[in-house]
């Protein structure tokens, strides 16, 4: 037992560093310590950054462009990353549909789409979660019917995170309404410019304008973008959600936020005192530091069993709690840096939201504690709630 | 980075679950418990044979020269099987202070001995006034020629009603809390003015009151410096902190495999309890906090055996805070579902957690370490 890192792993660390610092540029870096909207422009130039140092889709196969890193080579890379902090890579292509394309997609997918995740050519939304269909997904209603070489969609997607700035869209459909649920569903790739298309946008209560309504009104859609075969989508879809364990728990952002909270606490006064002083606060801070530092060996734990099977088998017990206690830190530390802010996390700045000419109320840091702190509440209920992660663990590793 | 046991860690993990699994089941600890002595000097000397009470200390002095890996897979075995032997305060506790503030004359009389399991020895720093604070101290230390005269009192000393010989804190010089000024004295159990009340605590464990009353040592048992023995004591607190957090793991790793196996036989309204979502859902807490607890208990192993005092005293904190939330949380949940018969003496599960409970209050609770690291700035301070 040695938990420490190997020389070779620090000297992988460092490197990473080192590009991070000398590449990010310094306007999207700032953007993302004060927790500011990140813009489409933003994602791709650095996107693109990365993807020309060969780094865009690292845990991909080398043959599609990624890397031949073992997965604690992965997990240094995303925690340096967030650590950094740079924004993460749009996760629908990157995290999601690529890897579904290159494991389950035709070669024609695979040449026609994957080149383009990586350069974030294509801006790719998900297509998932419907107004009646949330935890129970398989439930989902959209209905694909096949007239010759074409699918029609007619449905309704919901929550689809960033659709105003996408190509593409890849959704779960109903191919067979007289199955079991889970058995008549297909994985469709639908180019969002196709007629019948409608995004509508939902803001949430931080004010975001983050999340849309898709309708999809007899869309015709080539059956070559089916993924894989017809009435299989369920297993491509639960592919899809149990892919991401490296780093879901997001160590390296609540680190990085936890440095900004000292940062900003020891600035801000309370009692006539820097805040960072109180014993009240520090206890409260204290407690999530710990926390975060049993989650971060916890990750690692997950990490080190995979790189050590290969990452073929099953996956750790403790991989499972790592979406729950991620969750709750990410939320733990919003909570905290609003709270360092204070009163003057009150003011509302419509237009800050969206990038604003008009001078800021109140500093920076400060317009975005609360948003941030609204914001977060969805990271305990995207991505299978944390009550369905609590299901899953019961069934999967307690036997229940 | 690696996770895993070595080879020979794994044999002494699985030879010494085997004697337990073989020779204390929970029948068998009732009649130990039962015993006037209140641990089994069968179980000691098989231990011995083992090599448990040589584990920690150096070739040189008749040791096998452990780490705290091994430490934690002997305290995390001891845990899960209850057992109520003072193998804490004969080997980490008096073993580590002697390990690490003997002299070479101190260590090649006494190490071979504890190695042998002929020795049992126990630590009294606690008194009535200290609470956790290991500079706390009043009993007092006057010299008298070459030795020392000790008078004072000593609670809830682990291992000493049954210790030959009792290691106490006493102060040289300064005032109560003055951090210099603590000698550590290493005290025949049957020395003239030496008195002690035996008793069980809460969980079976045994421990003593210790009165000194003008208590003659002589010099050569003084360990380390007679005015500035704290460090000693905080960083064999230290190890002794790390060795409870891993039977802690193993408490708490049984607790909760007897919940969740109570939850599918135990049936109400026509169907096992486990397939209520809302007792599945406190199951997976108490899982949780576990995995999160076996985490920073892996974290505070690694930096048990750290010479930076800080560091390692921000680890022991950090997993100290985080077992004692953890262990109460599965304690009282484990309570919680098995319902009644969890409030009886009938089952073990309640007996996991009185020891889990007793593990939170020693060498610091909860809030006291929290509070400890807050005021030392945070974990991630010094990062």
């Amino acid at each position: 037992m040695d938990l420490r890192f190997t020389p070779e792993e620090l000297a992988f660390r460092d490197e990473v560093r080192a590009f991070f610092r000398d590449h990010l540029p310094e306007d999207i870096r700032a953007k993302v310590v004060d927790g500011e909207h990140i813009d489409k422009a933003d994602m791709v130039r650095w996107t693109r950054i990365l993807h020309e140092k060969g780094w865009a889709v690292p845990h991909w196969p080398v043959e599609h462009g990624g890397t031949d890193w073992d997965p604690m080579r992965q997990y240094i890379f995303l925690e340096e990353l967030q650590k950094t902090p740079a924004p993460s890579p749009l996760p629908f292509g990157v995290n999601m549909v690529g890897p579904v394309i290159y494991t389950f997609g035709s070669e024609a997918q695979k040449k026609r789409f994957l080149p383009r995740i990586a350069n974030l050519d294509d801006w790719w939304c998900q297509g998932f979660s419907e107004p009646g269909a949330g935890s129970d997904l398989a439930s989902l209603k959209t209905r694909a019917v096949r007239q010759g070489d074409h699918y029609i969609v007619n449905g309704q997607k919901t929550w689809t995170t960033l659709a105003q700035h996408a190509d593409w869209i890849f959704c779960l459909v109903r191919t067979d309404p007289e199955a079991k649920k889970q058995e008549g569903i297909s994985f469709l790739l639908i180019d969002m410019k196709t007629p019948g298309i409608e995004v509508r946008p939902i803001v949430t209560i931080d004010g975001g304008r983050e999340i849309n309504e898709v309708f999809l009104t007899d869309v015709k859609v080539p059956v070559e973008n089916l993924v894989g075969e017809e009435n299989k989508g369920w297993d491509y879809a639960k592919f899809l959600l149990g892919n991401e364990r490296t780093n879901i728990a997001r160590v390296g952002m609540s680190k990085q936020r936890i440095a900004r909270i000292r940062e900003l606490a020891a600035k801000e006064m309370s009692g006539g005192r820097p805040l960072i002083e109180d014993q009240r606060f520090m206890e409260k801070l204290t407690a999530t530091e710990i926390e975060l530092k049993a989650l971060e060996l916890t990750q690692l734990r997950v990490v080190a069993a995979d790189a050590k099977r290969g990452n073929t088998g099953k996956p750790d017990p403790a991989s499972s709690i790592l979406k729950i206690k991620g969750s709750e830190i990410q939320q733990a530390t919003t909570w905290l840096l609003m709270q360092v802010m204070g009163p003057h996390a009150a003011p509302f700045h419509a237009d800050q939201l969206e990038g604003a000419n008009e001078p800021p109320i109140e500093p920076d840091h400060a317009a975005h504690a609360a948003p941030a702190y609204f914001n977060m509440r969805k990271v305990s209920i995207y991505g299978g709630s944390n009550e369905i992660q609590k299901n899953i663990i019961a069934k999967a590793v307690l036997g229940l | 980075m690696d996770f895993d046991l070595s080879e020979e860690q794994s044999i002494l993990k699985d030879s010494l679950e085997k004697l337990l699994g073989d020779r204390y089941g929970f029948e068998e600890r009732r009649r130990v418990l039962a015993s006037p002595e209140g641990f089994s000097a069968d179980m000691w000397a098989r231990y011995a044979e083992m090599g448990l009470m040589a584990l920690p200390f150096a070739e040189e002095d008749g040791g096998l020269a452990g780490t705290p890996v091994e430490t934690g897979i002997v305290m995390e075995a001891l845990g899960r099987a209850l057992a109520l032997e003072p193998y804490l305060a004969t080997v980490v506790l008096g073993g580590g202070l002697l390990r690490f503030g003997g002299s070479t004359e101190q260590r090649a009389e006494f190490i071979p001995q504890v190695a042998g399991g002929e020795l049992k020895l126990a630590f009294g720093h606690t008194e009535r006034n200290s609470r956790y604070d290991l500079n706390h101290v009043e009993t007092t230390a006057t010299r008298d020629g070459d030795g020392w005269v000790l008078s004072g009192q000593k609670s809830v000393v682990t291992g000493g009603d049954s210790a030959d010989h009792v290691f106490v804190t006493a102060r040289t010089a300064g005032g109560a809390r003055d951090e210099g000024g603590i000698g550590v004295f290493m005290v025949d159990a049957k020395a003239d003015g030496l008195s002690r009340r035996g008793y069980a605590n809460q969980d079976g464990q045994r421990a003593a009151e210790i009165t000194l009353d003008k208590v003659r040592v002589p010099g050569e048992r003084v360990i380390g410096e007679a005015e500035g023995g704290l460090p000693l004591v905080r960083r064999v607190a230290d190890a002794a902190i790390a060795a409870l957090c891993s039977e802690a793991i193993g408490v708490m790793e049984a607790t909760h495999r007897l919940t969740v196996d109570y939850l599918k036989v135990r049936k109400q309204f026509g169907v096992p309890i486990g397939a209520f979502q809302v007792l599945q859902h406190k199951a997976v807490d108490m899982f949780v906090a576990m995995e999160q607890a076996r985490s920073i208990t892996l974290y505070a192993t690694m930096m048990a055996d750290s010479e930076d005092a800080g560091e390692r005293a921000r680890a022991m904190h950090a997993a100290k805070a985080e077992v004692g939330r953890a262990g109460r949380l599965v304690g009282e949940t484990a309570i919680q579902l098995h319902g009644g018969v969890g409030m009886t003496m009938e089952l073990a599960v309640g007996h996991y957690f009185k020891r889990m409970t007793m593990i939170d209050i020693a060498f610091g609770d909860h809030d006291h370490h929290l509070r400890a690291l807050a005021a030392k700035g945070g974990l991630m301070a010094a990062a």
